[in-house]
């Protein structure tokens, strides 16, 4: 045996032993999984299979039926595309805002701007939510004595359910927009100066020369750095489960805070699968637009 | 008067010139945004120093008023943050360590060496990056619970031994090698394995680097992950141990900035000072790892 695995493995090329551990890894726990969880979402998979797997039953679709049917699901559905759908425009306008700002020449301390301004996105989420919690504290925080200081009245962000997932989407603004706003930053600098120049030449003011020079340089880096944030976005849960452990009232109850609850709290892990997939699904279907714009650009 | 600020403009007193309008908006932009971006670490930081009852006060202060250790010294003596930050640095040290063992030699392999089904394999990786961590984790924690690898270490870094990410990012590098320079060290008589340690290790160094500061930082700061994994608090990392704290200690604001500070003091020291290395990184392909 151990004379046959040599003769195999001398009829491996290099490339094939260098690549193989890696690989390996991937599919053993990544790849793998993949399928186990597509099959375990067509199981009754619960606390009784993860004893003993004599406990499984295949049920077909029906995981996927009493997801579809289960107001919960569409709660967390709807939370999680509010956030998606309302927190990315915020996020990108934030992040080519400063993009410009710091493309813009003359400007002094670039790299000091630069770097403060991505802390955020390297700051541990956990401990960063913890401090967001009291940011937006009723009484005490500093987010309601900055409005109050313009006049509007304080706003209950984690208690009322109205306001909870937009405190939600302020912090994750904070938090994220620095890794968008250094990709913008480069795609910026590669539009030659002198589209500018005769942009300026031609008459164009600042307003004009943004829709007629930069957005359409930076077009292609803008599109594909909006789907990845849609597609991350999907993945909300720490925030919530900090925050306001998905309320109040549902209110920042998420799709992944969903499976994660299910998964491992109710130990329903069949029925967590189905959600995973369907989640998985509507990130298929994000990477497949982007996938459709990108031959359109190019 | 036109020509009176332009004369003014133009001299180069103190090298400086009257910044134009553009400039000057950009620049009050820029330091609004940084006040804003830094102002709740700022915070932070400021209020683990409070004493209890200044941390608790209303309105809330930015400066402690008699600064003290108190909040780190409970933490430290009653709340284990010890052992909470040597598990956190042990789980991102391992990661970082296997993560670049598999996806250094797996990179170079995918850009340098010519091997059958190279470009098959390649293309079904760059397929599978669509899919989500989170779709692996409930079968993966019932493969981990049967290898009883549940409340261990390496259960932790099990998803960031070998990834995409990791892959595409050191095969994107390692394109760049010269092939005559690994050619003439095999004429030479050398070794595959020769070759990868004496030559293309050393031209890798920089982006080592970049992979394991990604790796690091990444581990570091994983919640979703590690919360699946362990249940036993022994060992929690600092996110988990902080999350749990913050739900039985909430009103103890001090305390809760202190350990706020020694989860988040860290990484950004370390961002601050790889951040070249990290910055290649993000830039590199833009994908998300």
């Amino acid at each position: 045996m151990s004379y046959d695995l040599r003769v195999f493995v001398k009829h491996l090329s290099p490339g094939h032993v260098f690549v193989a551990p890696a690989l390996l890894i991937l599919f053993i726990f990544f790849l793998a999984p993949v399928a186990g969880a597509f099959v375990m979402s067509f199981t009754d998979f619960d606390i009784y299979a993860l004893a003993d797997l004599k406990n499984l039953s295949f049920i077909g679709f029906d995981n996927y039926i009493n997801l579809l049917g289960s107001p919960l699901f569409w709660k967390a559905f709807g939370n999680t595309a509010y956030f998606a759908v309302v927190g990315t425009p915020l996020s990108i306008a934030v992040s080519l805002g400063l993009a410009m700002a710091l493309n813009t020449p003359g400007v002094g301390l670039k790299p000091v701007f630069r770097t403060v301004l991505f802390g955020p996105y390297v700051a541990t989420l956990v401990a960063a939510a913890i401090i967001w919690r009291y940011m937006v504290d009723f009484q005490y925080g500093w987010v309601n004595r900055g409005l109050g200081v313009v006049g509007v009245p304080p706003i209950d962000w984690l208690g009322d359910p109205h306001w909870s997932m937009p405190a939600i989407i302020l912090f994750a603004v904070w938090k994220n927009f620095g890794y968008n706003m250094l990709i913008l930053l480069a795609a910026l600098q590669k539009i030659p100066d002198e589209l500018y120049e005769s942009a300026r030449v031609d008459g164009a003011g600042p307003w004009s020369r943004f829709l007629h020079v930069t957005l359409p340089g930076v077009a292609p880096v803008l599109w594909m750095v909006a789907l990845l944030t849609v597609a991350g976005y999907f993945q909300l849960f720490a925030e919530p489960y900090v925050m306001t452990q998905g309320g109040p009232a549902q209110s920042t109850f998420s799709l992944l805070y969903y499976m994660y609850q299910d998964g491992f709290k109710y130990w329903n892990l069949g029925h967590a699968s189905a959600t995973a997939f369907i989640l998985f699904a509507i990130l298929i279907g994000i990477s497949f637009i982007r996938n459709r714009s990108q031959e359109s650009f190019a | 008067m036109k020509t009176w600020l332009m004369k003014i403009g133009r001299m180069k007193i103190w090298r400086m010139k009257i910044p134009s309008v553009p400039t000057l908006i950009a620049g009050s932009v820029l330091v609004f945004a940084t006040a804003w971006a830094a102002f709740p670490l700022f915070w932070m930081t400021s209020m683990s120093f409070m004493p209890e009852a200044e941390a608790n006060a209303f309105p809330a202060r930015l400066w402690p008023v008699n600064p003290t250790l108190d909040n780190y010294a409970e933490l430290f003596a009653y709340q284990h943050m010890g052992r909470y930050v040597l598990n956190s640095l042990f789980v991102a040290c391992l990661a970082t360590a296997l993560s670049l063992a598999f996806n250094i030699t797996a990179g170079y392999a995918f850009a340098k060496l010519q091997f059958r089904g190279r470009e098959k394999l390649f293309q079904a990786l760059l397929a599978a990056l669509v899919i989500p961590g989170q779709l692996t984790m409930l079968p993966l924690f019932f493969l981990l619970k049967n290898l009883h690898l549940l409340n261990t270490y390496v259960g932790v870094v099990v998803p960031f031994m070998s990834s995409l990410f990791g892959i595409f990012l050191v095969r994107q590098y390692a394109l760049s090698l010269p092939d005559e320079m690994l050619q003439a060290a095999r004429v030479d008589g050398a070794s595959e394995w020769q070759v990868f340690r004496r030559i293309v290790l050393p031209n890798l160094r920089p982006i080592m680097v970049t992979l394991g500061v990604f790796t690091f930082l990444a581990a570091w700061n994983d919640f979703l992950w590690p919360l699946i994994v362990l249940s036993d608090d022994t060992y929690y990392t600092l996110p988990l141990a902080i999350a749990a704290l913050s739900q039985e200690h909430l009103q103890d604001q001090g305390l809760m900035m202190a350990g706020a500070t020694v989860t988040i003091a860290p990484v950004l020291v370390l961002f601050i000072l790889l951040q070249r290395h990290y910055v290649r990184g993000l830039l590199s392909g833009s994908v998300k790892g």
